[in-house]
């Protein structure tokens, strides 16, 4: 299992033609005054067409910094970012991003909040409600069309969420702790949703957590940070899972707890160390 | 408890408040009566006010008129709130070098520029359309400003992933979180509309339901100052009651726990 181990150098040049490539990025706030704070230092991470990858980092780690990064919301403070299309400008355009917090549009009903995505793009909008309705269907939501978001449940607003990014078709689809508020049955249940409805159409996949097992479960490759300030990619796995992949049984399997030992070898010393430096908050 | 107890118990309280004023106005303690009704009147003498200004028809144009101006006052109070609230919020720089005025004028007493506009516009409805603006702008003003200023950063940036231009980030966003903001006050500008008008008409008119109170007051016609009171409150429930039929179509989308928003 040792050699599966990459360093972050070999992953970022190891992919070809990479979704997404983050070139020794470094993400530095001012936080007034001369006082700096680095939150990622020199990370390089490639994600290839298809491919699922989930970092994981103990909390307050920048994860969801070095995402935000990929997705064009803030440029690196050092460092490059490209995307298929060449460096990244701005937006990522090609990119579909489920936040961890409410980001629906609470006056929106589910159905006009799945169709928006393609609305604003131009399309006409009985087409966009008519696919925003088999979207709400994929999803399982048939039926929920005009509920407003304070209607549903949180499983269900992930749902949502869910359809109204992948309605666009993006190339990459960004996760930040998408399912972290969501209690853990309703967890097991979107994670399956979420690898049926890639399964279909194979995009790549940045899913940011905290959760190892849920990391290993889903993913292809596995990348861990260090404890922030100033957090690195430390190391990556790749995942000897076969795929199609159900989460609760993929959990019993040997080769699932043999690499969830090793990696949490390295993740539960940064783990102690998060902790130590923000006082176990 | 249900509807029709709550209902009934509602009404016992008025019931029984008129019953304390009509027995301390009209039956003598201890050779008494406790409360002139020269100072108090009888509830019997309001009623009757009432009934005859109804009767005759001459309350009607009154009104009219007070509701004419009220409904003027919010709507181009609103206008300009909203409009005014979203440039603040949409251009920092303007909106710091206004605070202080915005601050100044917000804290003027709106009663002593009623004589300023009695001046400027005479004494017909502009002058009281005017008092009514000035309450209700500031409360559309704040509440809009507030709204843009507020939208969640996750939903902004949602928005923007989405890939919305900046157009379509105000009209998908900015400005129904704007709406939700000015609709929560909706009781308050309207209200504050009516008191402007009916101040207004108070301190100077030939007209509406602040004009009979104070011709009353005039001449110590204590039973038509209450009459007038009557009216006007039931006026305002009445008015109410139509603010809440339009929030509930208008804010389907909200949980009922965010109702109690000021």
């Amino acid at each position: 299992m040792e050699t599966m181990r990459e360093t972050a150098a070999v992953t970022s040049a190891s992919v070809a033609r990479p979704a997404v490539a983050l070139h020794d990025v470094t993400i530095a706030f001012r936080l007034g005054g001369d006082v700096v704070y680095t939150a990622v230092e020199h990370a390089s991470l490639a994600v290839a067409d298809g491919e699922f990858v989930a970092i994981v980092g103990p909390t307050g780690c920048g994860k969801s910094t070095l995402l935000n990064v990929a997705a064009g919301l803030f440029p690196p403070t050092s460092g490059r970012v490209e995307i298929a299309a060449g460096p990244l400008v701005g937006l990522n355009r090609s990119a579909g991003y489920l936040f961890q917090a409410e980001a629906l549009f609470p006056w929106k009903t589910a159905l006009d909040n799945v169709a928006i995505g393609l609305e604003i793009a131009g399309t006409a909008a009985a087409e966009a409600k008519a696919r925003a309705e088999s979207w709400l269907t994929r999803v399982g939501l048939a039926g929920f069309a005009s509920r407003y978001p304070h209607m549903l449940s949180g499983g269900q607003r992930k749902r949502v969420g869910l359809a109204q990014v992948l309605i666009r078709d993006p190339k990459l689809l960004l996760m930040d702790e998408p399912f972290g508020p969501l209690d853990a049955q309703t967890r097991q249940i979107m994670g399956n949703l979420l690898l049926d409805l890639w399964s279909a159409d194979r995009k790549a996949v940045i899913f940011v957590t905290h959760d190892l097992e849920e990391a290993i479960a889903l993913s292809d490759r596995v990348v861990i940070m260090s404890a922030g300030p100033a957090a690195r990619i430390i190391g990556a796995w790749q995942v000897p899972l076969k795929r199609p992949r159900d989460i609760g049984e993929v959990k019993l399997e040997r080769a699932f707890h043999d690499l969830h030992r090793e990696i949490w070898q390295v993740l539960k010393d940064e783990v102690l160390k998060g902790y130590a430096r923000t006082g176990g908050g | 408890m249900s509807r029709l107890t709550l209902l009934i118990l509602q009404l016992l309280v008025a019931v029984v408040a008129i019953a304390i004023w009509h027995v301390l106005t009209t039956v003598p303690v201890f050779g008494a009566i406790v409360l002139p009704p020269f100072f108090f009147s009888t509830p019997g003498d309001v009623a009757a006010r009432i009934v005859k200004w109804f009767v005759e028809g001459t309350i009607w144009r009154h009104l009219w008129i007070t509701l004419v101006e009220a409904l003027l006052a919010f709507v181009i109070g609103s206008l300009g709130g909203v409009l005014v609230g979203f440039w603040f919020a949409r251009q920092p720089l303007i909106a710091a070098v206004f605070d202080p005025y915005v601050k100044m004028v917000n804290a003027l007493p709106r009663v002593v520029l009623a004589p300023i506009f009695a001046l400027w516009l005479g004494l017909g409805i502009w002058s009281k359309v005017a008092l009514g603006v000035t309450l209700v702008f500031f409360i559309v003003f704040f509440n809009v400003y507030q709204g843009v200023k507020e939208v969640s950063p996750t939903i902004l940036a949602n928005a923007r992933m989405l890939g919305m231009s900046e157009q379509q980030l105000m009209r998908h966003v900015y400005w129904p979180s704007a709406l939700s903001w000015m609709f929560s006050s909706l009781h308050t500008s309207v209200g504050f509309a009516v008191v402007g008008a009916v101040v207004g008409e108070y301190l100077g008119s030939a007209a509406g339901l602040g004009y009979i109170i104070q011709q009353a007051e005039g001449v110590f016609d204590v039973a038509g100052v209450f009459a007038g009171m009557f009216v006007l409150a039931a006026f305002v429930i009445v008015i109410d009651a139509f603010v809440t039929m339009i929030e509930r179509r208008l804010l389907v989308w909200r949980p009922a726990a965010a109702e109690t928003r000021p």
